[in-house]
């Protein structure tokens, strides 16, 4: 038999329309690797039997219609999963069983595609290690007690480790690119709008899109195409025609203009990441691009911004889980008492300061000061994007200021943690789309990507860029499997 | 009319005292479902079974913008004669409370829907022009029962998420009586566009007054009270009266009052403290992430404006003029549309000076007697109609017509059946008429004889006679002439 661990998705697909092999077969192999895998602790919820069953269904029915036949999926465990347990990473959920599917992992399973587990995040995808969760520390498969990054830590480690072919995460400041660039594997976070967020565990909603995480940049554009598109249960997804990014992906990007912009040069960066973008112009230059010096003047406005409107919207959002009516319910002589210890148990700390923080920005007195000047940083960064995209096609910058990082390096100390963000936030502040591509190593032989930034639902410019790039750049997951 | 004066002061033991009164009327919208979800809004149903995921607040649930609840609003808003705004933003406020299921209340904050506008009042010292400072648009709560169980509170999600028109006044009331017509009117004005059922026992109008006093001719206002979800008009008026006192007193003892959140007690009549300025939450307004900002076409404002029905005030000036009416007639006969409707029914076939006196008399008797509705009215406009007309052209008379229309209230018979198998038809045949009169006359020699001398009071005496022995049936004019032909 073959090994499918190691196989694209689009080779997957491909394999199964040609009847190389069956579901059940792929479906065996990503649950075996499932299994053995429990030192990473990618997953909260195992759906392993049911995958089984209904691989086997497919097999015997053979519908090829999809653009994802036969393939089991595991999803980041913030996706809304009809009677499959759906947590946040969170305790306050840990025994929350939706009856209702999310509109992204419902367009997956609509495609054909079945649900393989829920996989492991930070606390209401808070937390860019993966030290958060409830459920405790997710592993890089690239070494032990090196963080995955986060929040989507579960989901780039699960599919780093071939425990799935694929996966969906959620990106909020920078969820799905980070841990994608931790991982050497392909993250997007398309413009905001393009997906549903009905149905994901809401932590900030004017910033959260979900986002296809894949091995290539060819399984990225699939999985984009599966996923986007309007739906009126979402008053903020836009109604946009979905275009065709697998059919149209091409790795010809003779004359685009490629921005960079220099405030993303920040102090103290190593040199290794300073040598990857410069690799990174190169490449793209090879295939035809034109680079184009930019600037981003209120760049270094963005991480204070994110991390006043995140909280903000999150300690709103958050107020929903109080014990009344689902979830975890702790005892209480009176109902603020009930408040108090539920929400005291229920929460993890990362979770309780960004609520105080949020709840501060809000609070009369302070809302001006912090809330509404942040929100007017927002459009700053916003106009600084809409003139840069006046003069290029698309931005090139790291997608993070370090390769992966030791567990517990940076636990205690928030701000330099957040500091992880710098380069993905002012995406989400502007809504824009934005892939990291995995594109080099640092001194230690980990994984580092590099950032397309791409013009409002333009996800096929950066996907063609990504390409470009990944020919060029010929990198290999080199992972041993010393889980098991 | 302006003969009246306004004389509503508060006498204290130093000085008079004005009462100045706002309002923040909270009007459901008339709308099958929800302001942010599908759920049907019908009261009374079977507790928690109007409650979708979006109402009780499960993760990932997302809102989504009836638009019928804008246009509803949008209509108010032009009934109010009020600035539409075309952009608005719908806004979380923030709070915990085991009947909020998201923990925050979607509503409207910095930017409402419709800003400034007004309502007229007819007092009886003159019109009263009431100013409007906003109507915004916000959800409800669901409702949590304490007493089915001593050790717990149960839930009830039904009303969770149903769209709510807070429609908040200037400070322009100065009493209680103003109070009343002031949501009367108000509900008037939206059963007219269809907005609001305006059921108060429903809770489809709730109201919290704002109270504070000041002693007369000062022109700074006073600290203000509010009193929090008021539902009824009755409570409201007591609940001021009280409040006001309540001021005084505290005034007069050189006392200050405290910006404060007060109940009323039913039981008791009084207001109580329910929190303090300091107590106060800290609602956190933000605009809601999940939400667009509310954007609306000119053309659709123009399309619904164009598609106003007549509004009490126009229609009050229309039956004026037309119906020559007076001010006071027309007001009553407009403060409901279904009684404006029932009153252009029955004069569409006879005299409507009388029918305004039936309407506003015996039918509002026999309305307030079995406490109905002018639309569940017994006798229905039709029938109404025919009565006045037989009255008219002396079928019957005024006084036998008051009998018909009792039978009429029974079942709703046709007047002119009635009138047939009772025998109740007016006798205007001159000639029995002319008999019965002289054999009274002849009956009554003295009596004639004295009248002739001068005692003309006895012509009663004589009409008298003839009604008694025609049982009421002959026609009073007709008996008139010749009563007065005989006795020349």
């Amino acid at each position: 038999m073959l090994n499918l661990s190691n196989f694209s998705l689009t080779d997957l697909v491909k394999g199964i329309k040609k009847k190389d092999f069956t579901s059940l077969e792929i479906t065996k192999t990503f649950v075996n690797n499932s299994e053995n895998s429990t030192k990473l602790n990618t997953y909260i919820t195992k759906c392993f039997d049911e995958a089984i069953i209904y691989a086997k269904n497919f097999d015997k029915k053979k519908d090829y219609k999809g653009l994802l036949p036969g393939i089991p999926i595991a999803v980041k465990d913030l996706f809304c999963t009809k009677n499959v347990k759906t947590t946040a990473g969170s305790k306050i959920l840990h025994n929350f069983v939706p009856t209702y599917e999310s509109t992204v992992t419902k367009k997956l399973w609509s495609e054909g595609a079945f649900l393989l587990g829920k996989l492991n995040c930070d606390e209401f995808a808070m937390g860019s290690s993966n030290e958060t969760s409830f459920f405790g520390n997710v592993t890089n498969p690239f070494g032990d007690k090196l963080v995955p990054g986060g929040s989507s830590g579960g989901s780039a480690s699960a599919l780093a480790s071939s425990l799935t072919p694929v996966t969906v995460g959620t990106d909020t400041g920078g969820s799905i690119r980070q841990p994608a660039s931790f991982t050497g594997t392909v993250g997007l976070k398309p413009t905001y709008g393009r997906c549903s967020r009905w149905g994901i565990v809401a932590f900030a909603s004017s910033l959260d899109q979900a986002g296809p995480m894949t091995k290539t940049v060819e399984d990225c554009s699939l999985l984009l195409q599966a996923i986007a598109g309007y739906d009126p249960k979402d008053s903020t997804s836009v109604d946009i025609k979905v275009d065709n990014y697998n059919s149209n992906l091409t790795d010809k990007v003779k004359d685009l203009k490629i921005g960079i912009p220099k405030e993303y040069r920040v102090e103290n960066m190593p040199s290794e990441i300073d040598e990857l973008w410069k690799k990174g112009m190169d490449y793209l230059k090879d295939a035809g691009a034109i680079i184009k010096n930019i600037s981003l003047p209120h760049t270094m406005y963005a991480l204070p911004a994110y991390y006043i409107v995140a909280p903000a919207e999150a300690s709103s959002n958050l107020a929903r889980y109080d014990g009344v009516k689902y979830g975890h319910r702790s005892k209480g002589s009176n109902l603020i008492e009930m408040y108090e210890n539920t929400r005291s148990e229920g929460f993890g700390d990362e979770v309780k300061r960004r609520i105080l923080i949020g709840t501060y920005v809000l609070s009369s007195g302070y809302y001006d000061a912090y809330y509404l000047k942040a929100q007017k940083v927002r459009q700053l960064i916003k106009n600084d994007f809409d003139k840069a995209f006046k003069d290029v096609d698309a931005i090139l910058t790291p997608s993070t200021p370090s390769a992966a990082f030791k567990m517990g390096d940076k636990k205690d100390d928030p701000v330099s943690m957040y500091l992880n963000d710098v380069f993905t936030v002012p995406v989400n502040l502007a809504g824009l789309p934005a892939i990291s591509v995995p594109s080099g190593y640092d001194k230690n032989k980990l994984p580092l990507g590099l950032q397309l930034i791409g013009k409002p639902f333009d996800e096929q410019t950066i996907l063609n860029l990504s390409l470009a790039i990944q020919k060029r750049a010929n990198f290999k997951r080199n992972i041993k499997v010393w889980w098991k | 009319m302006s003969e009246k004066k306004f004389d509503y002061f508060i006498q204290g033991k130093k000085a008079k005292w004005e009462v100045i009164i706002g309002l923040e009327v909270h009007a459901q919208v008339l709308s099958k479902s929800k302001l942010f979800s599908s759920s049907p809004t019908k009261f009374g149903a079977e507790p928690n079974t109007q409650v979708s995921l979006v109402d009780c607040a499960f993760p990932g649930m997302l809102p989504v913008i009836n638009q019928f609840c804008i246009e509803q609003s949008v209509k108010t808003g032009l009934g109010l004669k009020a600035k539409i705004n075309l952009n608005s933003i719908f806004d979380r406020k923030n709070y915990f409370y085991a009947d909020l299921p998201q923990g925050y209340q979607i509503s409207q904050y910095k930017n409402p829907i419709v800003g400034e506008g007004e309502v007229i009042l007819d007092m009886p010292y003159g019109t009263k022009k009431v100013r409007i400072e906003r109507l915004h648009l916000e959800q409800d709560a669901g409702k949590s029962i304490h007493d089915i169980d001593p050790d717990n509170t149960f839930v009830d999600l039904n009303r969770s998420g149903v769209a709510l028109m807070e429609i908040v006044s200037k400070p322009d009331l100065r009493s209680p009586n103003e109070v009343n017509a002031y949501v009367k009117k108000l509900r008037a004005i939206m059963r007219y566009l269809g907005t609001c059922d305006g059921n108060m026992q429903e809770g489809s109008l709730r109201a919290d007054v704002n109270v504070s006093v000041r002693k007369l001719g000062e022109k700074e206002l006073g600290t203000r009270c509010e009193i929090k979800n008021v539902n009824s008009i009755k409570f409201m008026q007591m609940a001021i009266e009280y409040e006001a006192k309540r001021q005084v007193e505290l005034l007069e003892d050189n006392k200050q009052i405290d910006q404060e959140t007060r109940l009323f007690d039913t039981k008791k009549n009084t207001t109580r403290s329910m929190r303090s300025k300091e107590d106060a939450h800290d609602y956190r307004y933000f605009p809601d992430p999940d939400l667009l900002p509310l954007n609306l076409e000119q053309s659709l404002i123009d399309k619904l404006k164009k598609e106003l029905p007549e509004l009490p005030d126009e229609k009050k000036e229309r039956f004026i003029k037309q119906h020559h009416l007076s001010a006071y007639e027309a007001n009553i006969l407009v403060s409901e549309k279904e009684i404006s409707d029932y009153y252009e029914e029955v004069i569409k076939n006879c005299d409507k000076k009388l029918a305004t006196n039936w309407i506003t008399g015996d039918l509002f008797a026999v309305l307030n007697k079995k406490n109905l509705s002018i639309s569940k009215s017994p006798v229905s406009a039709k029938n109404l109609s025919t009565l006045i007309k037989m009255i008219s052209l002396g079928k019957i008379s005024g006084r036998i017509a008051k009998e018909v229309f009792e039978i009429m209230q029974l079942n709703d018979e046709d007047p002119e059946t009635i009138v047939e198998s009772k025998g109740l038809k007016q006798q205007s045949d001159p000639k029995e008429l002319e008999k019965i009169i002289l054999e009274i006359l002849s009956k009554n020699k003295d009596k004639v004889e004295q009248y002739k001398s001068g005692k003309e009071k006895l012509f009663g005496f004589f009409v008298g006679q003839v009604m008694k022995i025609s049982e009421g049936k002959a026609n009073p004019q007709l008996v008139n002439t010749i009563l007065k032909s005989k006795l020349k």
